[in-house]
């Protein structure tokens, strides 16, 4: 029995002592990113995650994009564009001399393609989607070619967020031959304009894409990146500091508080078009009135949750516009601060009674953060102000299921969190009377003011930058004081890199563009 | 005996069409569908409906159901909503992975119980078997993710012996010495408590075993300890032994979802728990059933090696 423990004893150390000098160390110039999942598909009109747009953004261009550190476009595949009187025809004059990575040449043809086969059912490879984000275009009635370098978008109504739009992942430009090519599995070889060509995708372990040497606008420094999907966040901390990724995104608050400390890594954080927000049903119950909903937001210490809950990964929300679309916040909204006395007086001059109300609370989330710590930090809040709130949990899709359809007859309020690309988006599809959950829109507290409704109309017809922000910016106002919401958080996109990376930056927009990045 | 295999494997096949109606039930009841999943917090009815249709998921449940089943017949398991390619590629890359750990952590698991099952049998009530059953009792009791962070941190993080996570190295490697490398720390982690199990099974039956009459008849020979443990009493204590490393295969099968997130193994575990929180019903579904037909195998396995060394079975 001796001699097996021996045999088998020595088996061991000996095959561990042959595998173990090589600790493979990524070389210079080629930089190793920590993912939190596997991309789901690398065509870019049908990915829908922020963890496949990291990847797309390296990819592909699109006809536009934001200008780096915030979010507003600037030229990018089309070199200028006009926009008609009537805010309903954009014309786009394109840049020359583009190829795909495959070879073919970029056109006004192409762009006809990408769109023709996102928004028309008749199209012959609209089959190689679905493309869940196309409503982003749902506005663009026609795209024709005018000519080899200029294209037009006709809308069927004025919709100023369109170049936004244009900027965002859906709107990148995907070329048509390698669509011709691979039909549904395009999402697996995929080929675009970007600063960096695709090489090699190997499933559940990483994607890998290199330096595109006839970039448009100059060859990356890098010479290749490598994306790793690391699911469970610990394991992906574990990786960073273990040294093998030379960038973690999306890093754990715990961890960050412990990456702060590290002279191996570099800290990163920006605050992002991000709102974190209880919806209030403001058809019955107790927030049916204002004070009420006003008392609230005074009631919760949205500092001490940022702080605690959170670990500073967050700012303080003030109103429904993230202070990341600097056109469009004002910066005069301040947020509610944290006096408990208001709150009381301001409950019992909206006659509540201290009846319980009932909280819905998402034990996870995209963007949700760390939901049910905060669902009972602000339980307790609300309690020391006499609103005792009963917490009812429940898994992300059943949870979504459950506040989109609206809160009448079921909950006083509901976690939510929206993160988006343009500040249209979410009061337009959240705050007008005719987005309620009826009607297919997400006002799922049925806030309703006539008000902003018509000024969320009159900024999508405003194709002047300066005059939609004005108009943002009294919806922020008019939505703070009213208080459909209680406005928590906005959260900060946060990242680490190892000491020897340079030249990285986090965008507004969140995406992860490694095109000015080098790691000597 | 060839006989009694395809008996067997003909009554798996009434069990694994009921796996399949009930994985496909649980997933049509459960509230969300795919494209809810899929839309996030952009999920209108007007887009839900849209990308349902798209998916074919407006068809009523049964129809839906007959459909996948028909193309099962013709091998075809389907479309992962979520991933974007076929089902069958998917599952068997990932299964692969999953039986190398698992396969690993069985054998890993079967050598190292078996040893101390029958070292602590061997010196009942000394200081072996107490250090044994000690060794033991704590492995049963450890969580494996627990345990799998732990590995980690110690060995990844502060000594850098082995790599956190992963199948292969990110940058070369790819060889049989490379996967070897990243199968030390998820290996051990998912043998842990099956070691420990089968390790309290030997030493029960072996003590049985040594009680019998025919051992002392051995050891009045005047035949070494060593040797009636090693050919008279061993032998005999596998019998009951094997059935369990049987079921203990299906343990470690389902023990290495957690071990998979852990230490990001790309096995089938970790892309269950992905395809039933994205709701990738065909995914989740094509997924189980073949876990469930190697969970069949393995015991169908364990059956016959039992035969094979008890002929009274036979």
């Amino acid at each position: 029995m001796r001699m097996i423990l021996a045999a088998v004893a020595s088996a061991v150390l000996s095959a561990l002592a042959a595998a173990a000098p090589a600790l493979a160390q990524t070389p210079p110039n080629v930089l190793v990113v920590g993912q939190i999942a596997e991309p789901k598909s690398l065509d870019p009109h049908a990915a829908t995650a922020s963890n496949d747009f990291r990847i797309l953004v390296n990819l592909y261009d699109g006809l536009v994009r934001y200008r780096p550190g915030t979010l507003e476009v600037e030229p990018a595949l089309a070199e200028s564009w006009e926009i008609s009187d009537d805010a309903k025809t954009y014309t786009f004059h394109l840049r020359d001399g583009v190829t795909f990575h495959d070879g073919s040449a970029f056109d006004a043809e192409a762009v006809k393609f990408n769109f023709d086969r996102m928004l028309r059912e008749d199209h012959p490879y609209h089959d190689t989607g679905p493309f869940p984000l196309a409503f982003f275009f749902s506005s663009v009635a026609e795209v024709t070619v005018v000519d080899p370098l200029t294209v037009q978008f006709r809308l069927s109504e004025p919709y100023a967020p369109l170049l936004s739009n244009l900027a965002y992942p859906t709107g990148l430009i995907v070329s048509p031959a390698a669509v011709k090519e691979y039909g549904k599995d395009f999402g697996r070889h995929p080929s675009g304009t970007g600063p960096f060509r695709f090489e090699e995708w190997q499933a559940n372990n990483r994607v890998v894409v290199s330096r595109n040497e006839d970039y448009w606008d100059g060859a990356p420094k890098l010479e290749a990146a490598i994306f790793r999907p690391i699911t469970d966040a610990n394991t992906r901390l574990a990786e960073m500091m273990s040294g093998g990724l030379d960038v973690m995104v999306e890093v754990p608050p715990d961890g960050l508080a412990q990456f702060r400390d590290d002279p191996n890594v570099k800290v990163y954080e920006q605050a992002g078009p991000h709102l974190w927000f209880l919806i209030l049903n403001t058809k019955e119950g107790p927030f049916a009135s204002k004070a009420a909903r006003q008392a609230v937001n005074y009631a919760v210490d949205k500092q001490g949750l940022v702080a605690n809950v959170l670990q500073g990964t967050a700012d303080v929300a003030a109103g429904p516009i993230p202070p990341a679309f600097a056109f469009a916040h004002d910066p005069g909204v301040e947020p509610y601060p944290h006096d408990p006395e208001k709150a009381k007086a301001l409950l019992a001059e909206a006659g509540y009674d201290g009846s319980e109300v009932t909280f819905y609370v998402a034990d996870g989330g995209s963007g949700m953060l760390d939901p049910v710590a905060m669902g009972t930090a602000i339980q307790a809040d609300l309690k020391a102000v006499g609103m005792p709130a009963k917490i009812e949990t429940y898994e992300w899709n059943t949870f979504l299921g459950k506040v989109n359809g609206g809160l009448e007859g079921q909950a006083d309020m509901a976690e939510m969190a929206w993160m988006t690309n343009d500040p249209d988006t979410l009061p337009y599809l959240a705050l007008r009377s005719e987005a309620m959950p009826a009607e297919g829109g997400f006002n799922s507290g049925y806030y309703s003011n006539p008000e902003v409704d018509r000024l969320l109309a009159e900024a999508r017809r405003a194709t002047d930058q300066e005059a939609r922000g004005a108009l943002y910016r009294q919806v922020d106002r008019i939505v703070h004081d009213d208080a459909p919401w209680l406005f928590v958080a906005n959260w900060k996109q946060s990242a680490v890199t190892s000491a020897a990376v340079e030249g990285f930056a986090l965008e507004p927009s969140f995406f992860l563009l490694l095109h000015d990045v080098s790691k000597p | 005996m060839g006989l009694h295999v395809l008996k067997r494997l003909a009554a798996a096949i009434p069990v694994l069409i009921g796996l399949s109606v009930i994985v496909f039930l649980i997933m049509a009841m459960i509230p969300g569908d795919p494209a809810t999943a899929i839309l996030g917090a952009y999920a209108t009815p007007e887009n839900v409906a849209a990308l349902n249709r798209d998916l074919g998921l407006d068809q009523p449940p049964p129809r839906r159901y007959l459909i996948w089943l028909g193309n099962i017949l013709h091998g075809d398991l389907g479309r992962s909503y979520a991933l974007n390619r076929p089902v069958l590629d998917e599952v068997l890359e990932r299964f692969q992975a999953t039986l190398v750990l698992a396969g690993t952590a069985l054998v890993l698991a079967s050598l190292l119980g078996l040893l101390a099952g029958v070292v602590s049998a061997a010196r009942q009530f000394g200081w072996t078997d107490r250090a044994v059953t000690f060794a033991v009792l704590i492995g049963i009791s450890t969580p494996s993710f627990f345990l799998g962070l732990l590995l980690i941190l110690v060995f990844a993080v502060r000594l850098r012996w082995f790599p956190a996570s992963g199948m292969y190295a990110i940058y070369g490697g790819g060889d049989l010495k490379d996967l070897a490398w990243h199968l030390v720390l998820p290996a051990l982690t998912l043998a842990v408590v099956a070691t420990g199990v089968i390790a309290r099974l030997t030493r029960t039956a072996m003590l049985e075993v040594l009680r019998q009459d025919y051992i002392r008849t051995a050891r009045a020979k005047g035949l070494r300890e060593r040797r009636v443990i090693r050919v008279h009493a061993f032998r005999a204590a596998l019998v009951p032994v094997i059935p369990v490393i049987g079921i203990q295969a299906g343990f470690v099968l389902g023990g290495a979802v957690y071990v998979e997130t852990v230490f990001q193994w790309p096995g089938i575990g970790s892309m269950l728990v992905n395809a039933i929180a994205t709701r990738d019903i065909l995914l989740a579904q094509g997924g189980v059933l073949v876990v469930a037909a190697a969970y069949v195998l393995f015991n169908l396995a364990a059956d016959i090696a039992q035969t094979l060394i008890d002929p009274r079975l036979r």
